[in-house]
């Protein structure tokens, strides 16, 4: 599983479109299983499942007809896309809705129901562009489940996100990008570990701590009215910083990816 | 783009009949509604128009007036039929609906979803013929003798309108401004092409534009003859135009769609 992190315009939903064939590439080569996005794009196609960001389930048509019309343009034959649709319908846990239409169904089901459309194909190749904005907590740990049962299946998994707690515990791989160049790749924990170290002390800014900081030669980041110090032994090193610096308020924690991806990609807001 | 481009021949694949299959699922959940307006439209204009505003006209060229609007109908009903079905509902799929963005994440083209889609704006102009013309000849204001060619000529006559509709579609910057090409294009076409009155009746130099810009006109007199039960060689000319110009249109169409929908 493949994580593609930045920031809004960072340029992930263009990658993920070029990856679709769906938008030509302006330079350079593009391969996804061994084919060229310019000349193979029907090939692709028919081994890829997308998850967009924006849900474009067909209003015209019922859950069920959702999932039967779409394999109609996989050339599914017929009794075989019925067959999987019932899987599917089964797997997503929308069964017993499989008489309603898809405007009625709630925010979650309708994300559900896209994943499930994305599967269609039995693709060996899936796309998701943030695949649980906007859902509650249970809708997300739903998707997660499915996702890594796929990936257990052996499916390569593409994702994009803002939520990094959803990419730090998915994926194997991801890159940090941002104005369409690459900023970083790794694994999350390599990641972690690169730019921040394991953890984290978290202290309240004066001038005196910063000054014994900056003879200790310590790792730090000022963010208004907090210092972030970066460790790799929180404990050890806060017990030292109390005793050397006469730090008040502190808290350690550990590092997440989204310090990695704030400290990479500024912390000004974009657009 | 360079302009020789917009004509390029697209690559359409035999997959854009999904999407018209698409198109007809949905038509077939409300065909009761669907199959109303074709069905209803004619009685209404043959009872209002060509026996009530019948009585006071006297025939043309020797037509009972309501004989001489009925093909008419049909001709409006096949340009209606095609051009709204691609522009309104054809925008709506693809801006409102999303409905072209899922269908190209599938081994299915752009091109093929244009086609596909204008495809089935053609057959909805065909499935108008084909339930008005026995509405018709009900009434018997139709010579069955070649009655049954209106049915194929309606789809090329769907196809040129379908086109029409979807190069509005492909350049319109929002679905009200499709009003426009509706009010300023299509509607004096359904006044002024020969359909309730004959063309000879305007000034010269208007009879020659209708002929070379309107389209409509040219699909009155095609289902005008037929309906009459005669063939003649002013057939080939309407005829050739329809296909020619509705070919062109046709690639035209595809492309300015291609130019909008890929970024």
């Amino acid at each position: 599983m493949f994580g593609f992190l930045g920031p809004n315009g960072a340029g992930k939903t263009t990658t993920m479109r070029m990856i679709q064939c769906v938008s030509p590439i302006t330079g350079g080569t593009l391969e996804v299983l061994n084919m060229d996005v310019s000349s193979q794009q029907r090939e692709i196609k028919s081994l890829m499942g997308v998850v967009p960001q924006e849900n474009n389930l067909d209003e015209d048509f019922t859950v069920y007809e959702n999932l039967l019309v779409y394999s109609r343009y996989f050339d599914i034959p017929k009794d075989e896309a019925e067959k999987r649709v019932e899987e599917l319908l089964d797997f997503v846990h929308l069964l017993e809705k499989k008489d309603v239409m898809t405007e009625s169904l709630s925010g979650g089901m309708k994300r559900r129901l896209v994943l499930a459309r994305a599967l269609i194909n039995r693709p060996s190749v899936l796309i998701l562009d943030e695949p649980t904005v906007g859902l509650d907590p249970q809708a997300r740990h739903l998707i997660w489940d499915k996702l890594r049962s796929l990936k257990k299946q052996g499916v390569t998994i593409v994702l994009t996100s803002h939520y990094l707690d959803e990419v730090e515990k998915l994926c194997d791989r991801l890159v940090v990008m941002d104005n369409g160049k690459i900023l970083v790749e790794g694994s999350p924990t390599g990641v972690i570990e690169e730019f921040i170290g394991s953890d984290i002390i978290e202290a309240e800014n004066n001038p005196e701590l910063l000054e014994c900081l900056r003879q200790k030669e310590a790792k730090y980041e000022v963010i208004g009215d907090i210092v972030h110090i970066y460790a790799d032994n929180a404990r050890e090193i806060s017990e030292y910083l109390v005793m050397e610096c006469s730090l008040s308020k502190i808290s350690a924690r550990p590092a997440t990816l989204e310090d990695v991806f704030l400290k990479l990609t500024g912390r000004s807001l974009r657009e | 783009m360079n302009p020789v481009d917009y004509f390029r021949i697209p690559s359409v694949s035999s997959r854009s009949f999904k999407v018209w299959q698409r198109n007809k699922d949905v038509f077939m959940k409300d065909i009761k509604l669907n199959f109303l307006p074709p069905f209803l439209e004619p009685i209404l204009y043959l009872v209002a128009l060509g026996f009530g505003l019948g009585k006071f006209v006297e025939s043309i060229d020797g037509v009972p007036y309501a004989r001489f609007i009925a093909p008419a109908l049909i001709a409006v009903s096949v340009m209606y039929a095609s051009f709204f079905e691609c522009s309104y509902s054809s925008y709506v799929r693809m801006y409102y609906q999303k409905t072209f963005d899922a269908i190209i994440a599938t081994p299915l083209t752009i091109e093929d979803v244009i086609a596909g889609e204008l495809l089935w704006g053609a057959t909805r102009s065909v499935i108008n013929a084909t339930v008005m013309i026995p509405v018709i000849a009900l009434f018997g204001l139709i010579d069955l003798k070649y009655s049954l060619l209106i049915i194929p000529f309606a789809f090329f006559g769907g196809l040129l309108f379908a086109a029409i509709g979807m190069c509005f579609t492909a350049i319109t910057p929002n679905i009200m401004s499709i009003n426009y090409p509706v009010l300023l294009f299509i509607t004096p076409m359904f006044l002024f092409s020969g359909t309730f009155f004959p063309l000879s009746a305007l000034p010269v130099p208007i009879q020659y534009f209708a002929t070379a810009f309107l389209p409509l006109t040219h699909i009155v007199n095609v289902i005008r003859i037929l309906s009459y039960g005669m063939l003649s060689s002013s057939l080939i000319f309407d005829v050739a135009w329809v296909l020619f110009v509705g070919m062109a249109l046709l690639v035209l169409s595809i492309n300015l769609m291609k130019r909008r929908l890929i970024v």
